[in-house]
């Protein structure tokens, strides 16, 4: 096991400098710069902002110069908020995406394992054909058009929640974005479990349980489960990352300040040093959590071996 | 040679001296307040910075106001009235101009605001180690050494302004200038404090170090989610001072914006708050919140006039002709936008507009001239004019280039096709002339006509259509030193639309915002500068 993780941690590092090394010339090539800007600046003014933030030097002075401040844990400063370093912002935006996301991830696993196992042991009913048809609606029911529903509904029309901002993660502020966040998982997750239960329930061990006349709880809890949650697994891993990481659409909807508007708003605005951070922040989470992902296969499943 | 004042200067020094109107809550007499005077507003995005001097955008401005006071601030009708300082003088060419300094204005930590704080913001203004955006705005009119202290060739403290005492700021000018005070409105004139900014440089907007010399201070920042401001006691005029707590949420989107509004979590919405296709119901069910306001400001489409065919003026006048205005601002817009045939908007000060001559036709009469004109240029039916429209993604420029380019084609035979190009890269296309024809928009800095005029003169930054006139110059360059300019303006506006077309203007901006019946004090004007201290909340 030790030497799963000594692996995986050695991968990480040549796969995050190749990210940030395709992040950082992409970004540099697109048309536009942080420094246009509509009001056309004389060019004496855009030296002089050019000069402040290094933007006159080569691009690759600009990119040897980001890794040695990224080695010492400096993001660098943001091109449109001035008033405060990367760090700060990923600071003050990261953890309410992931306040956001874990209680997502968790509703979404909870209810979408739920729906699945449920639907799976009652397959070709009226309550697997409800389940499968909620799990394809959250689906096909993108989050854009799920944030204003719930607005709409929890408080223009019934007025029982607010309607957006954070307010340091008090839960009224929290259901709708964990709504909006984790219908799309919970179909999902649904989805999956259904799939893999009703093929595990089919195999010859489940069979065999039966012919020994255990009852079903325990034919589902102790034999069926854990076989059947391995594909599960493979999907919640990037999931967690992609949860946790904030939605724009959450964000912007619900004004919760979360990191997923950042990304948007670099982009747009040709923040580098925001951009490469949030992509940074992604892409080393996806790196963790794939790794958790096969050392939970290896204790789920002995026969797995890396 | 001192002379007591300009024309400017005696509306200022009456409005001071008169001492009957103070910036503050006018609560008329049997209006009962509300037990909590807290106020949400929409902040539009989020600022830059809090830094005045590194400011940029109007998210900035709208937070500034609130948070510093410069030398003068803004009536409901854009008229200068005090700020920090209490009256001014210039000399006989408006080449000199001495401030005088209310001696009770502080700053939030107890200091008091000098003359000296003003002379260290302008010269941080224009130092190069600052990287201001706005550093341009202390060129304009022309500060001794200005641009050779932004060029690196002077040091800042050679920039022509002084303090002749703790409450006397004088700013010398390279050359007449008529309308100064009237840009000293804008944010990046206010105040900076010296001692602070000095102990802890850049660091200096973290928020357990700035000070505000505003009616508010700032409480709380969430980026993305709230800025939460409160009371500045030490504010000179705190005592008048009604509303407690300002909550600006920086929502861009309109229909976010105004969900939040519904649900009853806003007071007042951003200058853009009502989605067009609300406005005609909420006209209808909430008049009374619905406000729509003149802005200074005008959407126009930008010919590449260093481009075939663009740079003939007959089909730069054929396209704009076949433009109908009024179905654009009727149907398109449809919230109150003013059709605009001038670039420079009708209600700015100090302009005395000319009615073009085209738009005394009918669109008719427009189209037959432009189909004219395109055929004396060597287009028509066998040879077409076919061009890209350029336009930043937006659904709103979208619809209107949608509506222009067939108006064209039905008008006049003009194929233009769409193109659609994400902000940064608009901008691009547009700073190095990869475009034909391209939207456009510009807001007045300040109330007067050469915030418009002054970016197409031919080495303006902003002049991306690359219009060059040297009439046009010579009455530009002429205006800023005249005591009166506006017949230069008008002459100049003259040249730029009947005669050479260089733009084609569609409508003058409105601000449309949302307000609840029981904010009061709300007083927009056509730069929209409005101030919380002016607002109380009604009992309701």
């Amino acid at each position: 096991m030790l030497s799963l993780i000594i692996k995986r941690i050695l991968e990480a590092i040549p796969t995050l400098l190749v990210l940030i090394t395709v992040s950082f010339f992409l970004m540099h090539f697109a048309p536009g710069s942080p420094l246009t800007t509509e009001r056309g600046l004389p060019p004496e003014i855009m030296a002089n902002i050019a000069a402040k933030y290094h933007l006159d030097e080569p691009v690759t002075s600009q990119y040897l110069r980001y890794l040695w401040n990224i080695l010492q844990g400096d993001l660098g400063a943001s091109f449109v908020h001035k008033d405060f370093t990367i760090n700060d912002l990923v600071a003050q935006s990261f953890p309410v995406s992931a306040e956001i996301g874990i209680w997502s991830f968790i509703v979404a696993v909870l209810i979408g394992v739920g729906c699945g196992i449920f639907a799976a042991l009652r397959q070709n009913s009226w309550i697997d054909y409800s389940v499968m048809a909620f799990a394809n609606l959250g689906i096909v029911l993108p989050n854009f058009v799920l944030a204003p529903l719930c607005i709409l509904l929890f408080s223009i029309y019934l007025k029982w929640l607010p309607s957006g901002g954070w307010n340091d993660g008090a839960w009224p502020y929290l259901i709708m974005p964990v709504i909006a966040m984790s219908t799309s998982y919970i179909a999902q997750i649904a989805r999956i479990t259904r799939g893999s239960m009703i093929e595990t329930m089919h195999s010859n061990f489940i069979r065999t349980a039966r012919a020994k006349g255990l009852p079903n709880y325990k034919i589902v809890l102790q034999h069926a489960l854990r076989p059947a949650i391995v594909p599960v697994l493979s999907y919640l891993g990037p999931a967690f990352v992609g949860i946790i990481t904030g939605s724009v659409i959450v964000d912007v909807y619900f004004s919760t300040g979360g990191i997923g508007q950042h990304f948007i708003n670099g982009a747009i605005n040709r923040d580098y040093p925001m951009v490469m951070a949030v992509t940074i922040l992604i892409g080393s989470l996806t790196i963790l959590f794939n790794a958790i992902v096969d050392i939970l296969y290896a204790l789920i499943d002995p026969k797995i071996r890396y | 040679m001192k002379l007591k004042q300009s024309l400017i200067a005696s509306a200022v020094l009456a409005a001071a001296l008169g001492a009957s109107y103070v910036q503050a809550a006018k609560v008329p007499d049997g209006v009962k307040l509300a037990a909590v005077q807290e106020i949400v507003k929409g902040g539009e995005s989020e600022p830059a910075t809090l830094d005045q001097q590194k400011l940029q955008g109007t998210p900035g401005s709208l937070r500034g106001r609130d948070l510093f006071e410069g030398l003068f601030n803004e009536d409901g009708g854009g008229n200068l009235i005090p700020g920090v300082a209490t009256s001014y003088d210039a000399n006989e060419d408006n080449t000199v101009y001495t401030f005088h300094l209310r001696d009770d204005a502080k700053w939030s930590n107890g200091d008091s605001v000098t003359a000296h704080d003003f002379v260290f913001a302008f010269q941080r203004l224009v130092d190069p180690k600052t990287a201001a955006d706005y550093a341009w705005f202390a060129e304009l009119p022309g500060m001794i050494n200005a641009t050779d202290i932004i060029n690196g060739k002077k040091p800042a403290t050679e920039l022509g302004v002084e303090a002749t005492d703790d409450y006397t700021f004088v700013v010398r000018l390279e050359k007449p200038n008529a309308y100064f005070p009237k840009m000293t409105i804008h944010n990046t004139l206010f105040p900076a404090p010296k001692k602070v900014i000095e102990k802890w440089g850049d660091d200096w907007t973290k928020q357990d170090h700035i000070v505000f010399n505003g009616a508010y201070v700032l409480d709380q920042w969430n980026v993305n989610e709230k800025m939460v401001l409160v009371r500045n006691p030490m504010y000179w005029n705190d005592k008048e001072t009604v509303i407690n707590k300002v909550t600006y949420l920086p929502i861009s989107d309109v229909s976010v914006e105004f969900k939040r509004y519904q649900a009853g979590e806003m007071d007042l919405t951003s200058y853009q708050g009502i989605p067009t296709n609300r406005y005609k119901q909420l006209m209808k069910d909430t008049p009374d919140e619905v406000h729509i306001t003149p802005q200074l400001g005008t959407y126009y489409y930008l010919f590449n006039t260093t481009k075939a065919p663009f740079d003939d003026v007959r089909v730069r006048k054929a396209l704009s002709y076949s433009i109908d205005r009024d179905i654009i601002t009727k149907f398109v817009t449809g919230t109150g936008e003013v059709p605009s045939y001038g670039f420079t908007p009708e209600i700015i000060n100090g302009f005395d507009p000319v009615t073009p001559e085209y738009a005394k036709w009918s669109q008719a009469e427009r189209n037959k001239q432009a189909k004219a004109l395109l055929a004396e240029a060597g287009f028509g039916p066998s040879n077409p004019l076919k061009f890209p429209l350029l336009y930043n993604t937006n659904d709103q420029h979208k619809k209107i280039a949608v509506a222009i380019t067939s108006m064209w084609k039905k008008n006049i035979g003009v194929t233009a096709t769409l193109e659609n190009q994400e902000w940064k890269t608009y901008l691009d296309s547009r700073n190095t002339q990869n475009f034909s024809v391209a939207r456009a928009g510009w807001i007045g800095d300040y109330n007067e006509a050469s915030t418009f005029l002054q970016i197409l003169t031919t080495t303006a930054g902003s002049n991306d259509g690359k219009y060059s006139n040297v009439k046009y110059d010579k009455l530009m360059n002429a205006a800023s030193s005249m005591q009166d300019p506006s017949e230069n303006y008008t002459k100049a506006e003259n040249v730029l639309i009947n005669q050479d077309m260089a733009v084609a203007p569609i409508y003058t901006y409105v601000t449309k915002r949302l307000v609840k019946p029981y904010v009061g004090g709300y007083m927009p004007n056509p730069e929209d500068n409005t101030y919380t201290r002016d607002q109380y909340i009604i009992a309701h």
